[in-house]
């Protein structure tokens, strides 16, 4: 609707105004639009440099996680000392696969998110609960932009002695378990996870979660050829958030030489 | 004033013949009413201090702070028109989130104090604004350890290792002078804080008042605070009882 009455039915009238004397204003123009940039808007069609699995499990003093430290571009192992577990305030830890770049996006899009709520100093924070919602809110939004961002993102943490785990992906899709895994851990190593952890969450120590995502980021790096042997765990507790130095899984690797078409081949 | 009725106060855009603008004196006066407020750079930290004068017994305890928040390593303590104080503290969280988006590093102290040196500074400028009726003491630590600087109505801001703005600065000025700041530690700065505060409240005149604190540094892993309740109920309970002394 063209809400200048002056633009209302009046083309410039040669019979009343030949020599366009007429004040014509500035009109704002309603007609289709041509943005001639346009050609030049891209959206992200694919991710780039990539993570791959994200593991999360409940046990009894809270959430722990795994995520390895490579950053694949395509097939290349591109980057190994990426850290994919992001601590956001206290009690929340956010792991994330798909793209890193969209991945460092977020974070420090959470970064302003936290300082805008700390410096209300109402004595609130934001906590586990509150940061998934938020994403799942950001990440609808960018799919339904025809732009997403290209993550599944685990958020867990631990707020007013309630564990949380949630997950999030780049089409806004959200859902929690006492067990989550991202991308090939989705396959691998979800059914390991849900085998020794469902029905036991009040009953897992620190010490078994920590092996039961050991033997899994194991598996995942036999299998997955997109992982590295070098991960790092995080615990959510009450205490807090501890992201661990990384580590790597002890593997074994004699039995490829029997491998049709790894080891040396007789014929 | 000798200035009144001459016309050269009239806009903010307007000199007197011996170079002076009025409107900005004048926000000094605006200042110069206001409850005190501190600022102690000491060895690891800042610690900030702010005499709230209560005109009504009929508020909470606690309302209308004049410390704010302006970053997780950045305080702002305001003598002055605290709506003016408001506004200058979202100017300061806007200036401060996009160093961090420009650089992905936290804004140093100084860069925050030179963006709202300018702001200010701009508001002496048009006959169509009135100058900022504050002035502010901003505090922070950054890479280069604590620092704390005062913006004044005029725009100028300079850089301090202890700052007193307000109606009893000149008492607080020399109290601050008689302290070694750079070798205290923060606890012993907020219990000196406490102590000045309650120095140059004057009783006779004023009403109530309530003692506001904030501190940034190693006691709190680099980020703004306010001091916690019962360091705060310790400090002022020293401070009172130093008065007695004193008195």
């Amino acid at each position: 609707m063209d809400h200048f009455p002056t633009n209302w039915g009046r083309p410039r009238n040669d019979a009343f105004d030949a020599y366009g004397t007429y004040p014509i204003a500035q009109r704002p123009y309603n007609g289709p639009v041509t943005d001639s940039f346009s050609e030049g808007v891209q959206h992200t069609q694919q991710p780039i440099v990539t993570g791959t699995s994200v593991l999360a499990i409940k046990y009894k003093d809270g959430v722990m996680m795994a995520a390895d430290n490579l950053a694949s571009y395509g097939s290349l192992a591109r980057f190994k000392d990426i850290q994919r577990l992001h601590p956001v305030g206290n009690n929340t830890v956010i792991g994330a696969g798909g793209d890193m770049s969209d991945f460092q996006y977020i974070q420090a899009m959470l970064d302003e998110l936290m300082i805008d709520e700390f410096t209300e100093q109402d004595g609130h924070s934001l906590g586990p609960s509150e940061i998934h919602e938020y994403l799942s809110h950001v990440m609808y939004s960018r799919r339904s932009k025809m732009n997403p961002l290209w993550n599944s993102l685990i958020v867990g943490g631990f707020k007013d002695g309630k564990r949380f785990l949630s997950y999030v992906d780049l089409l806004g899709t959200t859902y929690s378990a006492s067990t989550l895994a991202t991308g090939y851990g989705s396959y691998i190593a979800q059914p390991l996870l849900r085998k020794a952890v469902e029905g036991n969450e009040d009953i897992l120590t620190e010490d078994e979660a920590v092996r039961i995502l050991e033997q899994s980021m194991k598996v995942l790096f036999y299998r997955d050829a997109r992982s590295l042997n070098k991960y790092q765990i995080a615990k959510i507790t009450a205490d807090g958030v501890v992201v661990s130095e990384s580590r790597s899984a002890e593997t074994h690797w004699s039995f490829a030489e029997g491998i049709r078409g790894y080891g040396a081949q007789t014929q | 004033m000798t200035s009144i009725g001459t016309g050269y106060d009239l806009s903010a855009s307007t000199y007197s013949p011996d170079g002076r603008i009025f409107q900005v004196e004048y926000a000094n006066k605006a200042v110069e009413n206001s409850g005190t407020a501190i600022g102690l750079r000491v060895k690891g930290g800042i610690v900030l201090a702010v005499e709230k004068l209560v005109h009504s017994k009929l508020l909470i305890p606690e309302a209308n702070r004049r410390i704010q928040t302006l970053d997780r390593h950045l305080g702002l303590a305001t003598a002055g028109l605290l709506a003016d104080g408001r506004q200058l503290a979202n100017r300061a969280r806007d200036e401060s989130s996009n160093f961090r988006d420009s650089f992905r590093s936290p804004a140093p102290v100084k860069y925050i104090a030179d963006r709202l040196g300018s702001y200010v500074q701009v508001y002496t400028l048009y006959s169509s604004v009135r100058p900022f009726g504050i002035s502010t003491i901003i505090g922070g630590v950054d890479q280069d350890g604590p620092s704390l600087f005062v913006i004044e109505p005029s725009g100028v801001f300079f850089g301090y290792h202890g700052a007193a703005v307000g109606k009893g600065r000149q008492l607080a000025k020399t109290e601050l002078e008689k302290l070694k700041l750079s070798d205290l530690s923060m606890r012993e700065a907020v219990m000196e804080a406490a102590r000045i505060i309650y120095l140059v409240h004057d009783d006779s005149k004023e009403k109530a008042f309530e003692l506001e604190m904030s501190w940034i540094g190693d006691e709190t892993k680099g980020l703004h605070v306010p001091v916690p309740k019962d360091l705060l109920a310790e400090a002022e309970q020293k401070a009172k009882a130093a008065l007695e002394d004193f008195e």
